[in-house]
């Protein structure tokens, strides 16, 4: 069988699974008669629970097929990009492109050099090293999450809804990844953004559930604006949108390295400032933590592992165009590193268990973009690939943390939760390790690799190695901090709650051990270059990607020294803030009131988010929208409505002159002309009379006349 | 001699029927008089050897067509029409034009019967067949193609009447 | 007494065709009209039937079939457009239909 040309087919099964769902899963899986009544979170304070109505809703015998269908399209999906994945590393270019057919037909336009182009879209599909990572994360950890959304959502209304929206939303990502242009990757670009809008406010009927899906909506139009303008002008300049010749034009040398802003940089900020919107960086990232508001499974696949990291694609998928334009990589790397550490700050102090991973899920994105800023495309690319099992997993464990407390998402009311569900504990403590940096697990690879291309790259320097090494320092201690808030220390679990906290069902545990696993091997594709006792399948992943980015990796060279103390200068970094958090949160639990009291202001500031939401309302939302709104209403009362109601007395005044004109002159003109037509065709009008005998009377004076020709003859 | 007083009678019938039948206020006493109108002109056609004509204005006319009309009458209300004024405002206009028209007939008469001969009745030259047969003899074959096409306008006839008299199509 | 002759035939002829024509420009009820045509009509065939008779050609006869056939026509489709006409203005009066003019 050959996948390399059935790509096309991969994102369309997760498409006729969601068609399936969304046309007919209702018979599928029939909903109690009030669906409003019982909705999750009505009535209740603020729990966000899956089982709020566990009473109402039993599913019925066809859900099943639910949880066959929509879980197994993605396998059906994953199955095939493995095979073409695994037949694409035998071509010897490693680059398949299957164009099925012209989308938007030619449409010829001048260039900005005045050359006549034509603007043509193919809907076409493109694997190569870099989509086969994708296509492998998105289908991969999406079916892991498909299975445990199986028994997460279980008892919740709209269960074919859900996966009507999961399995459209696997659709778009993998037509994201797969396509072989910037347009039709603007396609799905949009396609997860509506699928994220619509899971996020899956519970509808809640207010904040709502506005967060709306606030997710609108944050990444602002984003996806800047990606437009920068793809038409990327049309403007090159001609084209289709990948290949984009990167063909880019390094055919026909434009030299831009050394400040110009032409190409504005290109390269505007898909970066769309990149921000969707992949929620500085200053676009506030709708991520929001979009919290979404079942835990959405928060683990499309806010965590896949569709966030989009951003983090689009740039690796640019990279010919980074590559020429420093100052726009300057830009990413300072504000992916910026983005790092302000959100590992916030992290540092909130109390909700999925607050806390929406920060550092933020934070780790932060990373991504420093490593694509410092030109280091692979080590994003890598961290991506890493983060995507290790946040899945931590979501998919807070998810269950969440399950087993009956909804309860506030960490200051748990503690001491090891014993009793075990699997989660231990499996979200892998995923801790792994995310905080430890050696052997998959975080350390993938971040190390950053913190050391951030140091050593010719586009690095020593601070952004530092703002990345505190908050690398932050990550481990606010990850510890959930844990030992969570699992650890002394139990505050409300009475009512702890009677009935269980472990979740296998079909939960089992994607959590499967993305455990993947947490601790994953990072073993990349190991760094100095443990040269591994051979070369421990360098599988940058010799994979190292066809795509052909121009990046030319290091400087630095002594072997240096990179193996900063690389245990990071350990040890980590390992601090394991023990502080340890430290803190379980022996002397007591400490962080002292703290919180002598810091007050700061943690004050830390724990509303940096006021930034309030800020973005004063200036945008408010300012822009509601004082700019005033501001222009004066505006336009005044200036615009003045010049409208001059205009407006001018022509009512020239129009009386001209009706004058026109009723006596004119009109009288007409008037006189019609009258003598009208006196003219008097005498002809009585012949019309329209009564059929009168025309016949007519008809029998004509006889009359005609046999008085023969009478007078 | 019989003839003659056959024909005078016929044409009573005829013209009586026919002033009648517009003078009537009544539609369904001017169908009646339409009737004894067309029965005279029926005798005038047995009158004139015409036996299969006469066979046909008897059924068609006074059978069909004339309780075609006796329907319609019925079917539209004419109860109203038979209230107001009978005739249009142009009747004496009407009149007048028709007046002349027939002195000039008249007068044609009156000169014709002189300078055409029409009087003259031709020798006679004896039917060789019953007249019905020498009809239809004639009817199909010497006229067969008018006689297809006049059954093929009576089905136009009857499909569009039946189009034009039903409610929706 | 003179003998008829076909001249008796035509005169009556005339006569039925104007008093026929009377009727059509003098009626205001389109039944009556239509009879009037009808009246119209066999005073052709009466015509049609003395020459057929007076010239033993039996085409004449045949002539007053087909003219019997066209006013079987046109008495179905009169009357058709005369139930469909009451039924759209609830009229039968001819002088009160007379949009077709200027």
């Amino acid at each position: 069988m050959n996948f390399l040309d059935l790509i096309w087919l991969i994102p369309l099964f997760p498409l006729a699974g969601a068609v399936l769902m969304l046309l007919v899963g209702k018979l599928l899986d029939p909903q109690p008669p009030s669906d409003v009544a019982v909705a999750p979170g009505v009535g209740q304070s603020g729990a966000c629970a899956p089982h709020a109505n566990h009473a109402h809703h039993h599913p019925g015998p066809l859900q099943n097929l639910i949880r066959l269908i929509c879980p197994g399209m993605v396998l059906v999906s994953f199955i095939f990009s493995a095979g073409a994945v695994w037949q694409l590393a035998h071509l010897p270019n490693r680059l398949h492109q299957v164009i099925q057919f012209t989308w938007i037909a030619a449409m010829p336009f001048h260039m900005a050099n005045g050359h006549i182009a034509t603007f043509q879209v193919d809907w076409g599909f493109l694997l190569d090293p870099l989509s086969s990572v994708m296509i492998l994360v998105v289908t991969g950890v999406g079916f892991l999450i498909h299975v445990y959304a199986t028994g997460y959502m279980a008892h919740d209304n709209g269960f074919y809804r859900f996966f009507g929206y999961f399995n459209l939303f696997i659709f778009f990502m993998l037509m994201l990844v797969l396509a072989n242009n910037y347009t039709l990757l603007f396609v799905g670009w949009e396609g997860v953004g509506l699928c994220s809008y619509l899971l996020i406010g899956f519970y509808f009927h809640k207010k904040s559930a709502a506005d967060a899906g709306k606030k997710a909506f609108i944050v990444n139009r602002v984003g996806d604006a800047g990606f437009v303008l920068g793809m038409l002008l990327m049309l403007s300049v090159l001609g084209t949108v289709r990948f290949t010749d984009v990167n063909a034009a880019l390094r055919s040398g026909q434009f030299p390295v831009e050394a400040g802003y110009g032409v190409l940089t504005a290109m390269a900020l505007l898909m970066f400032f769309g990149a921000t919107g969707k992949s929620a960086q500085v200053p676009l990232y506030v709708w991520l933590p929001d979009a919290m508001e979404g079942p835990t499974p959405v928060s683990a696949l499309i806010h965590a592992a896949t569709m966030v990291t989009a951003g983090v694609y689009m740039v690796a998928r640019s990279s010919a165009l980074f590559e020429l334009t420093p100052v726009a990589g300057m830009w990413v790397a300072g504000i992916g590193a910026f983005t790092a550490i302000f959100a590992a700050t916030i992290a540092l102090v909130q109390n909700d268990i999925k607050r806390v991973l929406a920060y550092s899920t933020v934070s780790q994105l932060g990373y991504m973009f420093l490593a694509l800023g410092v030109g280091a495309y692979w080590v994003a690319i890598f961290h991506l690939f890493t983060h995507a099992f290790f946040k899945a997993l931590l979501f998919l464990g807070s998810g269950s943390v969440i399950h087993a407390m009956s909804g309860e998402q506030d960490m200051r009311y748990m503690g001491a939760l090891k014993k009793k569900i075990p699997v989660t504990h231990w499996t979200m403590w892998v995923g801790s390790v792994a995310i905080a940096g430890i050696p052997g697990l998959a975080g350390f690879f993938s971040k190390d690799e950053i913190l050391w291309q951030a140091f050593s790259s010719p586009k690095g320097s020593t601070v952004l190695w530092l703002v990345g090494i505190v908050t690398a320092a932050m990550t481990a201690f606010y990850m510890w901090r959930l844990m030992n808030m969570t699992f650890y220390g002394q139990s505050r679990v409300k009475p009512e709650v702890a009677a009935h906290v269980h472990e979740s069902p296998a079909v939960m545990t089992w994607p959590l051990i499967a993305l455990a696993a993947g947490s601790v091997l994953g990072g073993w594709l990349g190991v760094p270059k100095l443990w040269t006792i591994f051979g070369g399948a421990f360098r599988l992943f940058p010799r994979w990607l190292a066809p795509m980015f052909a121009l990046a990796g030319s290091e400087t060279e630095h002594p072997a020294s240096t990179e193996w103390s900063l690389m245990i200068l990071s350990v040890a970094v980590a390992a601090g803030g394991i023990s502080l958090a340890y430290y803190l949160y379980s022996k002397r639990a007591d400490i962080p009131d002292r703290i919180l009291a002598r810091f007050r202001p700061l943690h004050t500031v830390l724990y509303n988010k940096w006021y930034v939401d309030e800020i973005y309302d004063f200036l945008f939302v408010n300012g822009l929208g509601k004082g700019g709104g005033s501001a222009m209403a004066e505006f336009d009362r005044t200036i615009v409505d003045g010049g409208v109601n001059g205009a407006g007395w001018l022509t009512r005044t020239s129009a009386t002159l001209s009706m004058w004109w026109d009723t006596w002159i004119v009109d009288g003109a007409v008037r006189f002309t019609s009258f003598s037509v009208k006196l003219l065709s008097y005498p002809a009008c009585l012949l019309e009379s329209g009564r059929v005998q009168t025309y016949a009377l007519f008809m029998l004076v004509g006889l009359l006349a005609f046999l008085g020709y023969y009478v007078a003859r | 001699m019989l003839d003659t007083v056959l024909f005078y009678s016929f044409a009573v019938l005829v013209l009586g029927g026919g002033i009648l039948t517009i003078t009537r206020r009544n539609a369904v006493h001017s169908a009646i008089s339409l009737i004894v109108s067309l029965l005279g002109v029926a005798g005038l056609y047995l009158l004139q050897a015409a036996e299969f004509l006469f066979a046909v204005q008897i059924v068609l006319y006074v059978g069909g067509i004339m309780v075609l009309f006796l329907f319609v009458i019925m079917l539209v209300n004419l109860d109203d029409a038979a209230k107001v004024r009978e005739y249009n405002r142009q009747w004496i206009v009407a009149l007048v034009a028709v007046a002349a028209v027939g002195a000039e007939l008249g007068y044609f008469f009156h000169r014709g019967a002189a300078s055409f001969h029409i009087a003259e009745t031709a020798a006679a030259v004896p039917v060789a067949v019953g007249n019905t047969e020498a009809l239809a003899d004639s009817l199909f074959s010497e006229y067969l193609l008018p006689f297809e096409i006049a059954s093929l306008v009576l089905l136009v006839a009857v499909v569009g009447s039946v189009i034009m008299a039903k409610k929706r199509i | 007494m003179h003998p008829v002759t076909t001249v008796h035939y035509l005169a009556l002829s005339a006569a039925l065709l104007l008093i026929g024509t009377v009727g059509v420009l003098t009626r205001r009820n389109i039944v009556v009209i239509l009879m009037s045509i009808e009246l119209i009509l066999n005073a052709v065939n009466i015509n049609l039937i003395a020459f057929s008779h007076a010239w033993h050609n039996v085409g004449g006869q045949v002539f007053a079939i087909f003219v019997i056939t066209d006013a079987v026509a046109e008495a179905a489709v009169g009357l058709g457009i005369l139930i469909a006409l009451f039924r759209n203005k609830e009229t039968v009066q001819a002088d009160e239909i007379d949009l077709l003019k200027w």
